[in-house]
């Protein structure tokens, strides 16, 4: 019994109990749910637990695309329920992994549907044409579903178009475990009622009605109050007949554990530059001048959850893995929008993807991976964006911008034509400030004019072209911010790179020692290896490859480290840099 | 699992519980209480004297008063009622700040009182504010005398107390005493280098219920009594919530059952520590 109940959808709600931004409290078979509405329509139907310390999700925050936990306000995003932040940890970017159980929703009759194992679909029920449906008040009794739907079968009520006469025959359409089909006529008038019951747990239900026709006005309210009344008084008779038995134990669903990694607060999951999802472009247009946005979704199943700074590696068809940052605001999960530069010194990557890549394509991604982590517990953020580098610190400014903290997006661009995105630029308000056709003196001096005022409880993102990077990099030292407020990206490593020395590499938990010779990376030695260390960019610049550096002097060659952390020389990006002494010992 | 089960781990038997707030203790009516599911009633005999029976065999159970409370063990008292040695100094008020309530196992209710990541959530604008949330690195270890202490926790707070003024970076210290007994000391706002304390001990009444009596050592300097009592029950009374809508109720002692991160240490290393001492009432075991 408990299995088919398992299989079959039920009623968890009616869909006018998620109203905008509420967050309801439903139940099936012993299990607890937070149903939601995102502001995109989306309906939401998890566990109703945090998965931090099991606090009811149904006491959180709908803020509209994500739910935020009452305890410690871990949020989690609609569709996904991947957790996107952690504020105990403002600097760190969450295990992608941390993901909340989710269960299938349909709304179909007025009603929102869901089911612990689905087979099949939702009941298909003739004579119901959707949106013109009357869903009456659900009626909870105390008993189990099987006595309820048994005793529905006896339900008398008079049809809508006649509701105050009282000869109205009524007959049995249908009936099984969870539902009452029933029709009942007097005179011209007929009406279709099918009483769903929802097996809240093993002694409680709700009968969720729905007539199959709308009813306006005042007519609207007689009908609901007549099978309010009828159904109140079924269900005293119903607990009345059930309370003879003894009532069965609850159920105990079964809460799923973390996986071992989860227990331990792990890094994130190493993997190398794997294409794992295939994504579609369903939309490719003209985002900015030189610039092409592209909207992926996935073939099948959901995103992975992503968070404000995450970028992904695009397999292009020429066989080019390029890394491109996710613009996507808190909570648009439905679809990953990217930004492309066509470059003009491009090796095939931009080229392929403005000239080639078509709508309707099939792409292969990598997970998003997050090495540029948004931090929220500043009083005012500043975002820093030279041309294409805007596509980051875009998502970052909207999910600042979703939660009311203070930020102001600064935007560095030749012309009006160049700034990309501007639907998406346009619900920033005031925070956005364009800075247009500026000589490099005049983007020194709008610098110094943006990045005077440090004080504490301030942080810069920036991310653009490698010169006004070094110069934004070398103006914030001058203004007095220290390097821990100073967060940045690079597009690319311009260094050049110096392949030439040869030396070894220990790897400590790995016991294993490699040589390293001229022209390999220490990245291309371990993976020959067989250690499986993750990667993306393979140039320096995205901070995927990282190392902790046990003993040994790093020969840094990267542009993700800040100067204080090349100069504790613990830690190497091993796609690029390389050792001065003779031997590196890494934590692997 | 029936609500009232009954305990059978010998730590807690043998050890001393709080079981009223004396206040609130009246000459005429006998006090219902409840203790490791066992039922209770006090009677006072007399001005001072107090008799505690169980219900159900209508024996009399150990009981004696300390700190402004009635305390009572089951079994056979195997060790003294915690000692609070601030309690002896002479510019301290020592005060009793109300018993709550709190439909949850009152191993969750001490594993609250060690978090500081809630504050700007559930204390806002009184122990934390958003976006000051970051909980940076602290220290825990267990001691010689086996107890549980994080040193070293640092965190914003608008109104840390019933005198501050301003919000400034308070320092704390965590001790967990006992399963059911945590305390905490943090700068004082007047004398900044003197620490008060709340020592807060956790009646189990059974598995999913707990009365939290928190018992308050607090420099004079600046202060008042009620002021001090009024600021305890208004974050208690915002916890008691949150840790009523906790699932499940019993504390899962399991390291995969929930998501521990750094700031969590304090707590990874009670369940631990709970676990070694075999403690399971109020715990859901960790399955081997
Ligand atoms: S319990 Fe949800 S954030 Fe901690
Ligand atoms: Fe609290």
């Amino acid at each position: 019994m408990l299995d088919l109940a398992k299989s079959r959808w039920h009623p968890i709600a009616a869909a006018h109990d998620l109203p905008l931004r509420h967050v309801f409290h439903g139940q099936l078979l012993g299990r607890e749910f937070a149903v939601w509405r995102a502001d995109d329509g989306y309906v939401n139907i998890w566990e109703n637990r945090c998965l931090h310390r099991g606090v009811r999700l149904s006491i959180g925050i709908n803020d509209g695309r994500e739910l935020k936990c009452q305890y410690h306000g871990w949020r989690y995003s609609n569709r996904t329920a991947g957790c996107t932040y952690i504020p105990a940890h403002p600097a760190d970017a969450p295990a992608r992994t941390i993901t909340n159980r989710t269960f299938a929703a349909v709304e179909r009759y007025g009603l929102v549907w869901s089911a612990e194992e689905p087979q099949g679909e939702v009941p298909e029920v003739s004579g119901f044409a959707e949106g013109k449906l009357l869903a009456l008040r659900a009626i909870p009794v105390n008993a189990p579903a099987d006595v309820v739907a048994a005793q529905l079968t006896g339900y008398r009520f008079q049809p809508s178009g006649n509701i105050d006469g009282s000869a109205a025959k009524v007959a049995v359409e249908a009936s099984n475990a969870f539902s009452v089909a029933l029709r009942s006529s007097e005179g011209d008038a007929s009406t279709l009622a099918v009483l769903f019951v929802q097996p809240v747990d093993s002694n409680r239900s709700v009968i969720r009605g729905v007539l199959d026709s709308e009813v306006e006005g005042a007519a609207r309210l007689a009908v609901l109050r007549h099978h309010n009344e009828l159904l109140s008084r079924l269900r005293v008779a119903v607990e009345a007949e059930a309370a003879r038995e003894p009532a069965p134990a609850p159920l105990e669903p079964i809460i799923e554990r973390v996986s071992p990694e989860l227990a331990e607060m792990p890094e994130e999951t190493t993997h190398g530059r794997k294409a794992t999802i295939r994504v579609q472009v369903t939309r490719k247009w003209s985002a900015a001048d030189g610039i092409a946005g592209f909207e992926l979704r996935p073939l099948k199943g959901l995103l992975p959850t992503f968070q404000p700074g995450a970028h992904i590696d695009v397999h292009l068809p020429n066989g080019l893995i390029r890394q491109y940052s996710i613009t996507n605001g808190p909570g648009e999960s439905d679809s990953y929008v990217i930004g492309v530069k066509l470059e003009r010194d491009s090796k095939g990557g931009s080229t392929c993807l403005h000239e080639t890549v078509r709508e309707g394509d099939v792409l292969a991604i990598s997970e998003p991976r997050n090495n540029f982590p948004l931090r929220r517990d500043a009083i005012q953020t500043l975002f820093i964006a030279g041309g294409i580098g805007i596509t980051p610190l875009l998502a970052m400014a909207q999910a600042l911008n979703n939660q009311s903290l203070g930020h102001e997006l600064h935007y560095f661009a030749q012309n009006q034509a160049q700034l990309a995105f501007p639907e998406k630029t346009k619900t920033l308000g005031a925070s956005l400030k364009p800075h247009l056709g500026l000589s490099p003196d005049q983007t020194g001096a709008k610098l110094r004019e943006i990045l005077s005022g440090y004080g504490p409880d301030k942080h810069v993102y920036l991310c653009g072209p490698g010169p006004m990077l070094e110069a934004a990099r070398a103006i914030a030292a001058e203004m007095g911010w220290p390097e821990t407020a100073v967060h940045f990206e690079y597009f690319k490593n311009t260094n050049v790179i110096d392949d030439s020395t040869s030396f070894e590499v220990a790897l400590a938990r790995s016991c294993m020692t490699l040589t390293v010779p001229a022209g390999k990376t220490i990245l291309e030695v371990m993976r020959d290896a067989g250690i499986d260390m993750p990667s993306s960019c393979e140039q320096g610049a995205c901070g995927t490859c990282l190392a902790t550096v046990i003993e040994g002097e790093p020969d840094h060659q990267d542009v993700y480290l800040n100067d204080a952390e090349r100069k504790s020389g613990t830690k190497i990006m091993t796609c690029v840099s390389r050792a001065k002494s003779a031997r590196l010992v890494l934590d692997l | 699992m029936s609500i009232a089960a009954l305990c059978s781990d010998r730590v807690l038997l043998n050890d001393w519980h709080v079981i009223a707030d004396l206040t609130n203790l009246s000459a005429h009516e006998p006090f219902q209480t409840r203790l490791l599911g066992v039922d209770l009633t006090v009677y006072c005999r007399g001005r001072y004297n107090k008799e505690v029976l169980r219900n159900d065999t209508g024996a009399l159970v150990n009981a004696t008063k300390r700190y402004g409370f009635l305390w009572a063990c089951l079994g056979k008292p195997e060790r003294d009622i915690v000692f609070v040695p601030e309690a002896e100094e002479e510019d301290r008020y020592l005060l009793t700040g109300g018993s709550i309530a709190v439909k949850v196992s009152g191993l969750r209710t001490v594993e609250n009182f060690l978090d500081m990541g809630h504050f700007p959530f559930v204390h806002t604008g009184w122990l934390g504010e958003e976006p000051h949330t970051e909980v940076a690195p602290y220290k825990v270890e267990l001691t010689a005398a086996d107890e549980l202490v994080a040193t070293e926790c640092k965190f914003y707070q608008p109104v840390a107390s019933p005198t501050a003024k301003e919000g400034f970076v308070v320092d704390y210290i965590y001790k967990v005493i006992r399963p059911y007994t945590v305390a905490l000391y943090k700068s004082n706002p007047v004398q900044k280098e003197r620490l008060d304390v709340i020592t807060l001990f956790v009646q189990p009444v059974d598995e999913e219920n707990c009365v939290a009596h928190p018992f308050l050592c607090y420099l004079k300097d600046g202060s008042d009594e009620a002021g001090i009592r009024n600021f305890m029950q208004l974050i208690f009374a915002q916890d008691k919530p949150i840790l009523e809508n906790q699932l499940p109720k019993r504390l899962p002692l399991d390291p995969r059952a929930e998501t521990p991160i750094r700031a969590d240490a304090v707590a990874v290393l009670y369940r631990r520590w709970l676990r070694d001492k075999s403690v399971t009432y109020g715990a859901i075991p960790a399955r081997m």
